[in-house]
C-alpha cells in the first residue's frame, strides 16, 4: 500500500515548523489557567497529609480525639494501621480535612501516632557500610569481552584475568571515583487532587501526567467501576516522571469527600512532597579503564551502586559506560536499600546518572594523556551504542564553534588565572529514543466551519495544545485560531502517559491522520462543487481550491456547510510500530559548558552552556527551544546545587523546603545557547520527543569543565563549594 | 536591590509555619494585635480580632471585597479560597519561590507571608489584574519569548518582573540578572524570562 499519511514537505508550510506562541499562553501568565491546586467548589473542604516524622518504625496507634476536638476540622482518617511498617521519613500515615488551613494544620499537629522504633539506615555512598549492615540487593552483572572464553574457562576467572591483561596493555589507565546524589522532583505544584463525587460518580481534578491512564486506578480501591471516575487535568504544574500514578492519598481524598458529602481538595504541603513524592537513584562507581595513546578506551571495568529508597534498584549496568560502547567491558551494580522514600521516573531515568559516572571518565583518560577532551570524544565517537556517530560529529563541531573551544580550550588545569579564578570547558553526550506511544485524536469539523481536536492527553509544559493546534490548522490550511484543542480529560479518546518523551511524537501521529483523514472527506464533498477529483484539491489560506487552477476555489466555510445538518467526526489512531514516517525515534545531543571555579572559595559560576540538539521534525521550533533552555537549567542545577540531606543517623530529610533545597535563580545561569539540529534527513524522519535527552549531558558537561578549570576532579555531583575545596586539599596533600 | 525583594516574613512579626503550627487562634490574635499595625487604637486599648472568623473588606484590583476570614488567614488564602483568585500560588512555606508574589500598595509581597486581615485598607493587586482584553505588556512578552512551560510560577514571575520594571524601567541585562532572583522556576523558564524582560524594557509588546 502506498504510504496514506505524511508530512508537508520542508519548506511548503504555513505553521508547522515555525516559532509559534503558544495558544494557552495568556492564559498561564495571567492565572487564568486553572491548575488542580486552584479547582475550587461551593463547601469544599481543605485537607492535608501528616507524614511519619520517623524513617524507619511499627505504627501502634493513632489517635484522632484531640484533633476532632479542634474547631474546624470535620474529617480524620487513618492511612496506615496498627502494625503497619513505616519505611521513610514523610511517609503519610494520616489525613485531616477541615474548613481553613489554620484549622487542618492545628488537626495535623493534634494527632497523637505512637510507634515502634526500628533502626535506619540510609548512607548509600558507602557500599562497604552497606554490605556490613546487611541493606544490599543482588549484584546485577554484565561482562562483554572481545575474547571469549573457552570451554574449559570459569568464566568469571577469565574475565578478571582478561580484564587484568587488557589493563597492563593500555597506554594509560585512570582509576577513579565518581559520584551523584539523590534528588527530588519538586514539582512547584504538589502532587494532590480536587474530588468532588456527584452521587456514586467520581470528578477526580488531579495533577497528572497520565489523564487516560489513572481513571482506573481510583475506581478499584474505591470499588466504583472506571467508567465512572472522570480525571481531569486541564494544566499540570511539573510533572518530571513523578505524576503517573494514583497516589494513596488522593485516594484518602475521595474517600473523605465521600464520607462527609462535600468536595475536597487534598495538595501535599512542601515538605511532605519532597520527602514522599518522588526522587532520583543516586549514583556513585569506581572505574578503571585502559586506553591506547590517542585516548580510545579499549578495557572499562566498574563497579557502582546507589539507591532507589526503600525498594531495591538503581541506576542500570547496561547503559555504562554512557552511550560509548569500548570493546571490553565488566559493569557491575548493587542496589542499597535505604529507608528514604523510593524513586520514581525523574527525567531521562538511568541517563544522567550514567552519564555523569562515565563520561567524567573519559576527560580524565584525555586529562591524563594531555589531550584535547573534544578529540578524546570524537575519537571514541567509532563505539557509539547508537548508530548515530556521524550525528553526533556534527552537532559537536557546532557546539564546538558556538562556545569557542578552539581558542578557550586549554590542557586541564593550565588555563589563565584572574586572581583566584580559574576557567575551563568541558563537553559530553547523550542518547534517548522519544517515539510514539498509542494514541487517538478525534477531529469533529462542525457545518459552520469550526474545528476542534479531542484527545486525552496532558500539558507537562511540552506545549501540547499549541503542538495539536498547528498539525490541525496546517492540515486544514486555517490560522491557529480556527482550531479548538481539547484535552485533560480521562473521558476523551486515549492518549499516551506523558512520560519517556513521547508526548509531542504520540499526539502528532494520531491528530494528522486523523486531519488527514477529515480532510479528504471534506475534498470528497468539494470535488462535487468544484468539478475535480479529491486528490486535485488542496488546502490553503483558508480555501479548498483545485491545485492547478487556484481561482476554482470555496471557502473553508462553504466547503464546510455542504456537511450539511450533522457535523462530521473522523477518529485517528496511532499504534506503535505501525510505521508510516509520521515520527521516529532515537536521538543524539552534544552540550559543551564553560564555567569560572574560585579557587578559594570553592564556587562555581556557570558562564556560557551551549546545547546542540536533534529530534527529528519539529513542530514548533519556539516550544521546543524553550524545553532545551530548561533541561540545561535542571541541569546545572543538578550538577551544582542540587541534593537531598539526609541526617545519617535518624533518616530525617534535612532539607526539605525551598528555602533550603538548592536550585538554582535567574541570576545563577549564565548564557545559555540552544540549537536545533535539523538538516533534511532529520525533518524527513519525522517527529521525535525530546523533553529528557538535553537534561542528560549537563552534569557530566560541567564536572567536565570544572576539572579542566581546576586540573583536580571534583568526584561527585552537585559540585558544591565545599567539595571543589576538599577536592582541592586532598590534590594538594596527594 | 536590597529594597526590590519583597517582605519577609520576619519583618513583620510572624512565622507563618510557626504560627500555623506553633499557637492557637487566641495566641494568633494577640499576636497580631502586638504586631502588625491594623488593629486600631480605641480609647488605650488595642482592638482584638478574632478569635473566630472576623468579616473584613479587603480592596483587590479596584475593587472591594468582603470576606471573612479567620484572623490566621493569610492573604493566599482569602485570594485563592475567598475570592477565587487563584493566580497567585502555594509554592513554599515562605517567601523563597515567589510564586504567590501580588503587588501591596504599589510593592511586591509574598501573599503567604501576610495575614489577610493586615491587608485591609491596602491596595491589593493580583496577576488577574494584569490580564483581561488589553493584557499588560509584561503578559504579552511572556507569551512572545514563551516565558513559561508548565505555567505554574509564571503569574508570579510576571508580578515580580512587572514591579520589577516599575522601579526600573531601563533595567540592563545584567540589572535583571541580578535583580529578579526571587521567583523559582522548576521548568527552567529563566532565559526566557530574561528576553521578556528586556522586550519590555525596550518598548516592545505594547497592547
Ligand atoms: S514553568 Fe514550570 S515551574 Fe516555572
Amino acid at each position: 500500500m502506498a504510504k496514506k499519511y505524511s508530512w508537508p514537505d520542508r519548506g511548503t508550510t504555513a505553521l508547522l515548523g515555525k516559532p509559534q506562541d503558544r495558544i494557552d499562553g495568556i492564559a498561564k501568565a495571567t492565572g487564568a489557567a486553572k491548575y488542580t491546586y486552584d479547582v475550587n467548589f461551593d463547601k469544599m473542604l481543605i485537607a492535608r497529609v501528616l507524614g511519619s516524622p520517623h524513617a524507619h518504625c511499627k505504627i501502634k496507634s493513632i489517635d484522632f480525639s484531640a484533633a476532632e476536638k479542634i474547631p474546624g476540622v470535620v474529617k480524620c482518617m487513618a492511612m496506615k494501621e496498627p502494625g503497619n511498617e513505616v519505611r521513610w521519613q514523610g511517609d503519610p500515615i494520616a489525613a485531616v480535612a477541615g474548613e481553613s488551613e489554620g484549622a487542618v494544620a492545628e488537626g495535623l499537629k493534634a494527632i497523637k501516632v505512637e510507634i515502634e522504633p526500628l533502626d535506619v539506615y540510609v548512607k548509600d555512598a558507602d557500599l562497604a557500610a552497606a554490605e556490613a549492615a546487611g541493606r544490599t540487593g543482588k549484584v546485577a552483572k554484565n561482562v562483554q569481552l572481545e575474547r571469549e572464553a573457552g570451554d574449559d574457562d570459569d568464566e568469571d576467572k577469565f574475565a578478571e584475568q582478561e580484564i587484568e591483561r587488557l589493563l597492563k596493555e593500555s597506554a594509560v589507565v585512570v582509576e577513579a571515583h565518581y559520584g551523584i546524589d539523590v534528588i527530588t522532583h519538586m514539582c512547584l505544584e504538589p502532587h494532590g487532587a480536587t474530588v468532588q463525587w456527584e452521587g456514586d460518580k467520581l470528578n477526580a481534578y488531579l495533577s497528572t501526567q497520565n489523564v487516560s491512564g489513572t481513571a482506573g486506578q481510583f475506581a478499584s480501591p474505591l470499588g466504583i467501576t472506571t467508567g465512572d471516575v472522570t480525571v481531569i487535568c486541564d494544566f499540570i504544574g511539573g510533572g518530571f516522571g513523578s505524576k503517573f500514578q494514583v497516589d494513596n492519598f488522593n485516594v484518602t481524598a475521595a474517600k473523605i469527600a465521600k464520607e462527609v458529602g462535600r468536595p475536597v481538595k487534598l495538595m501535599l504541603d512542601r515538605d511532605i512532597e519532597l520527602k514522599t513524592a518522588g526522587c532520583r537513584p543516586s549514583g556513585y562507581i569506581d572505574v578503571r579503564i585502559g586506553a591506547d595513546k590517542e585516548g580510545v578506551v579499549t578495557v572499562w571495568d566498574s563497579q557502582h551502586w546507589g539507591t532507589f529508597g526503600a525498594t531495591a534498584g538503581g541506576v542500570d549496568q547496561g547503559v555504562i559506560p554512557y552511550v560509548f560502547n569500548p570493546k571490553n567491558r565488566r559493569r557491575r551494580a548493587t542496589p542499597i536499600i535505604t529507608n528514604a522514600s523510593p524513586s520514581r521516573a525523574w527525567r531521562a531515568p538511568n541517563h544522567p546518572q550514567a552519564c555523569a559516572m562515565s563520561q567524567t571518565a573519559y576527560d580524565d583518560i584525555a586529562a591524563k594523556l594531555g589531550l584535547n577532551s573534544y578529540d578524546v570524544f570524537l575519537r571514541n565517537l567509532a563505539s557509539v551504542s547508537n548508530e548515530k556517530q556521524n550525528v553526533y560529529q556534527a552537532e559537536m563541531e557546532i557546539a564546538a564553534k558556538l562556545i569557542g573551544w578552539k581558542d578557550k580550550w586549554h590542557p586541564h588545569g593550565k588555563g589563565p588565572k584572574k586572581g583566584a579564578v580559574v576557567s575551563g570547558l568541558g563537553m559530553a553526550i547523550h542518547t534517548w529514543g522519544g517515539g510514539g506511544q498509542p494514541s487517538n485524536t478525534n477531529i469533529t469539523i462542525h457545518p459552520d466551519g469550526a474545528v476542534e481536536a479531542t484527545l486525552g492527553s496532558q500539558d507537562l509544559g511540552t506545549g501540547t495544545r499549541t503542538a495539536i493546534a498547528i498539525i490541525t490548522a496546517e492540515t486544514f490550511g486555517l490560522p491557529l485560531a480556527g482550531v479548538k484543542v481539547n484535552i485533560g480529560s480521562s473521558k476523551y479518546p486515549p492518549s499516551a502517559a506523558s512520560g519517556g518523551s513521547v508526548t509531542i511524537a504520540s499526539v502528532s501521529e494520531s491528530t494528522r491522520r486523523a486531519a488527514q483523514d477529515a480532510l479528504l472527506k471534506i475534498f470528497e464533498l468539494a470535488s462535487k462543487k468544484l468539478e475535480s477529483e479529491p486528490e486535485n484539491l488542496e488546502a490553503k489560506d483558508g480555501r479548498i481550491q483545485v491545485k492547478s487552477d487556484t481561482k476554482k476555489s470555496l471557502s473553508w466555510k462553504e466547503a464546510c456547510s455542504l456537511l450539511g445538518m450533522m457535523p462530521l467526526e473522523v477518529k485517528g489512531e496511532f499504534k506503535r510500530r505501525d510505521d508510516q514516517g509520521l515520527s521516529s525515534s532515537q536521538v543524539g545531543g552534544v552540550q559543551m559548558a564553560e564555567v569560572e571555579v574560585d579557587r578559594d572559595t570553592g564556587v562555581v559560576r556557570m558562564k556560557k552552556f551551549v546545547l546542540v540538539q536533534d529530534m527529528g521534525l519539529v513542530i514548533n521550533p519556539k516550544c521546543a527551544q524553550s524545553q532545551m533552555y530548561g533541561a540545561a537549567i535542571m541541569g546545572i542545577a543538578y550538577a551544582l546545587f542540587e541534593q537531598r540531606i539526609l541526617d545519617p543517623t535518624t533518616g530525617a530529610f534535612l532539607n526539605a523546603e525551598i528555602a533550603d533545597y538548592k536550585l538554582p535563580r535567574l541570576g545563577d545561569v549564565g548564557e545559555i545557547v540552544v540549537e536545533i539540529y535539523q538538516p533534511d534527513d532529520e525533518y524527513n524522519r519525522g517527529v521525535v520527543g525530546l523533553g529528557e535527552p538535553p537534561v542528560i549531558s549537563p552534569g557530566a558537561a560541567i564536572s567536565n569543565a570544572v576539572c579542566n578549570a581546576l586540573g583536580v576532579r571534583v568526584p561527585v555531583l552537585p559540585l558544591t563549594p565545599k567539595r571543589v575545596l576538599e577536592a582541592l586539599e586532598r590534590a594538594r596533600k596527594a | 536591590m536590597k529594597d526590590q525583594r519583597p517582605s519577609r516574613a520576619g519583618e513583620s512579626g510572624f512565622s507563618r509555619r510557626a504560627f500555623l503550627q506553633g499557637s492557637g487562634a487566641a495566641a494568633a490574635a494577640t499576636a497580631l494585635a502586638a504586631g502588625s499595625g491594623v488593629a486600631e487604637a480605641a480609647d488605650d486599648k488595642t482592638k482584638v480580632l478574632g478569635p473566630g472568623p472576623t468579616a473584613i473588606t479587603l480592596k483587590v484590583n479596584g475593587a472591594d471585597r468582603q470576606v471573612t476570614v479567620e484572623p490566621r488567614t493569610t492573604l493566599l488564602e482569602a485570594l485563592r479560597f475567598k475570592l477565587n483568585l487563584t493566580g497567585a500560588k502555594p509554592v513554599s512555606v515562605d517567601d523563597s519561590s515567589g510564586a504567590s508574589m501580588v503587588i501591596i500598595d504599589g510593592k511586591p509581597a509574598s501573599a503567604n507571608t501576610i495575614l489577610a486581615v493586615a491587608c485591609v485598607g491596602k491596595k491589593i493587586q493580583t496577576v488577574e489584574s494584569l490580564g483581561g482584553s488589553k493584557p499588560d505588556p509584561v503578559v504579552t512578552a511572556f507569551l512572545h519569548n514563551d516565558a513559561m512551560q508548565c505555567g505554574f510560577c509564571t503569574p508570579g514571575f510576571v508580578v515580580a518582573v512587572r514591579a520589577f520594571l516599575d522601579k526600573n524601567p531601563k533595567a540592563t541585562e545584567d540589572q535583571i540578572r541580578k535583580g529578579l532572583n526571587s521567583n523559582l522556576c522548576r521548568c527552567g523558564t529563566y532565559a526566557n524570562v530574561i528576553q521578556a524582560a528586556l522586550e519590555v524594557v525596550k518598548g516592545g509588546s505594547r497592547g
